[in-house]
């Protein structure tokens, strides 16, 4: 089939700046050449393509919105979300990768990070020599993360944490962990700190969490700390509180809404090319009234998402970019992609259950997108809370 | 070494084209530009060359309106230490071209000068050799692989059914050949270092030339196939149509 187009139907190209595009284009170009070709197969074989992210690196893409004198891009938010949208239009389970790399573990390091912390750490990351992870979530605290029982016991000479994290993307292949952890009383979600642990510490654990159906081509762990022993500058001192993890979601949440929004266009693009090639009764099924209703939907719904994330990353850049905001964004891209998905994978017929077709493997991770960074329903909660005033958590 | 590359600006190869309202030139809007897929392999080759060499300059040259100079940006995002665009409305005489690159290129002190082998805009495969020959230097056309030893160039050529070796001195000027190399792409922290990089911007005005497009007009639509039928039973009916209609067996 031809290459990929991607949609724009309202022009969207022109609000963007030349080096937006060309952000943008270097990342395509990227996802084509060297993802492309392997991620049917590294989905099905369950297979975190971790020989790609030396070439990520090298292009700039790891915290590519951080500071240069810290090895990043220094590029702006609006170039940020294009780079997480053409890595999801590859796949949920690379631009998760590149998501929690960047928003989860170099930004809390570089919020939250002493200068020595910063300096030793990040331009590490951005060069991909070292891969982070980030462990907020436990067993039985997902959507309620303050009610986390992971504690940090501040000794005479560091700390020592306890716990369990759960659902960890790169875990297994971290070799540092960004690990929120209570410093006093377990009712408190005030003393939530945040410790920078590296991965071989004494008493740290990872384990791959095996049987998912759902972004397969991305690691997901299980962490477990027993007595692991840190020094006293392991603590990110800036960080204090829930607010501090719930600040990095907002980051990670951000890349999330472009990165739906890669993922609906690549469906979208399979489903148009398919439907006007796949011929029955004589024509094509994109000439029938059922598929075109499925496609106009879709373009519909591509479009409006365009032009919010857009909107979104120009407030992010301009400094006025709320919480809020971001939970529409994430709620409603990450909905949107989810029936995009769906409509196009049944578009395709019988062929759209094969791995040589995308819009399943997509449908599937969706899921995963749909129910991380902050639940769809969570998110509903938060735009309740936040038009009444009343929260209904 | 000092290197220049010239580069052209031309729509992408996967662009659907239209005519234009005066049947001469391809209407432009919703059109996506790109450098000259060649050029790519010219550009490519100008950094590796220079990053052997541990020192020297790479310069982009391209002749175009003002929006080339998007495409010089993107030279300058791959790694090119300044870019040169000579202002000028694009031309069908590529001679006029060569003249007023050549202008410029004369006094450079370059010791290469590359080239794409064609735009794939034009397949006119004129500007470098012209330019080659206005500046009376040696030209090696359509290298597919290179060898720069001190002024020694030595460069491979494939020709039909084969491998030509040719040798040259520089300075001299090559156009460059699909296969001589892999274009990086630019990477992010290129972009945004492109953007501080000097791209000079000289009007030229270029002389009326000797060649003048009549019109354009796109290869005619192929026909649709046709199914004659399927497995050992169709293959009467095939060949029959293969010989009195196609005329191939």
């Amino acid at each position: 089939m031809a290459s990929y187009t991607p949609p724009d139907f309202y022009q969207i190209e022109g609000l963007l700046a030349e080096e937006e595009r060309a952000v943008r284009d270097t990342v395509r170009a990227w996802v084509e050449e060297h993802l492309m070709p392997v991620i049917g197969s590294c989905y099905v074989e369950g297979r975190f393509p971790r020989e790609l992210v030396p070439g990520l690196a090298d292009l700039g893409v790891l915290g590519a919105n951080l500071p240069e004198e810290y090895g990043c891009a220094g590029l702006n938010n609006v170039a940020y979300g294009l780079i997480m949208q053409e890595l999801e239009r590859g796949d949920s389970g690379i631009r998760s990768f590149a998501s929690v790399q960047g928003a989860l573990v170099m930004y809390p390091i570089h919020a939250f990070g002493s200068e020595d912390q910063r300096r030793h750490w990040l331009p590490a990351l951005a060069a991909g020599r070292v891969i982070g992870c980030f462990g907020l979530t436990e067993p039985d605290y997902g959507s309620n993360p303050g009610g986390m029982i992971t504690t940090a016991r501040e000794t005479r000479d560091g700390w020592v944490l306890n716990g369990a994290k759960m659902w960890i993307t790169n875990g297994s292949q971290a070799g540092v962990a960004i690990v929120w952890a209570k410093t006093g009383d377990l009712k408190d979600p005030k003393s939530i700190r945040g410790f920078i642990v590296p991965t071989d510490t004494k008493g740290f654990s990872a384990r791959d969490q095996k049987g998912k159906l759902s972004l397969r081509a991305s690691d997901t762990s299980e962490l477990v700390l027993q007595d692991v022993v840190l020094p006293r500058d392991a603590l990110l001192p800036g960080s204090g509180g829930l607010k501090s993890p719930l600040q990095c979601l907002t980051q990670a949440r951000y890349g999330i809404a472009w990165g739906a929004l890669g993922a609906a266009m690549a469906c979208y693009d399979e489903a148009l090319r398919y439907g006007k090639q796949r011929v029955m009764f004589e024509r094509p099924i994109a000439q029938t009234q059922i598929q075109q209703v499925r496609l106009a939907d879709m373009i519909t719904e591509i479009t409006k998402a365009q032009l919010l994330v857009l909107q979104l990353g120009r407030l992010k850049d301009a400094g006025t970019m709320t919480p809020q905001q971001v939970s529409l964004a994430k709620r409603n891209n990450v909905d949107m992609a989810c029936d995009c998905a769906r409509e196009a994978r049944r578009l395709l017929g019988a062929n759209g259950i094969l791995a040589e077709y995308h819009s399943m493997r997509h449908m599937a991770n969706l899921e995963s997108v749909y129910t991380y960074e902050g639940t769809h329903d969570m998110h509903t909660l938060i735009l309740g809370e936040a038009i009444t005033g009343l929260g209904a958590y | 070494m000092r290197i220049a590359v010239c580069l052209k600006r031309v729509p992408d190869t996967t662009t659907k084209i239209l005519i234009g309202a005066d049947g001469k030139s391809i209407d432009e809007s919703g059109v996506k530009f790109v450098p000259n897929p060649y050029d790519e392999y010219a550009l490519e080759e100008a950094l590796k060359l220079k990053e052997a060499a541990g020192s020297g300059e790479t310069v982009v040259y391209c002749l175009g309106g003002d929006a080339a100079q998007e495409t010089i940006r993107t030279a300058l995002a791959m790694g090119f230490d300044r870019g040169v665009l000579l202002q000028a409305a694009p031309t069908a005489d590529g001679f006029e071209v060569a003249k007023a690159l050549a202008a410029d290129l004369k006094d450079g002190g370059f010791d290469l000068i590359l080239f794409g082998k064609l735009a794939v805009d034009d397949y006119n495969h004129q500007v470098g050799v012209m330019v080659a020959e206005l500046l009376e230097r040696p030209c090696i056309t359509a290298v597919s692989h290179l060898v720069v030893a001190g002024t020694a160039v030595t460069a491979e050529r494939e020709i039909e059914g084969g491998i030509e070796t040719v040798t040259a001195s520089l300075p001299a000027v090559l156009s460059c050949e699909k296969g001589l190399n892999t274009p990086r792409l630019p990477s992010l922290k290129g972009i945004m270092a492109a953007k501080k990089k000097p791209l000079e911007l000289k009007p030229v005005s270029l002389g009326a030339g000797s060649v003048t497009v009549l019109g354009l007009a796109l290869p005619p639509e192929r026909k649709p196939g046709q199914i004659v039928g399927e497995g050992p039973d169709a293959v009467p009916a095939l060949v029959r149509l293969l010989r009195e209609d196609a005329g191939v067996i």
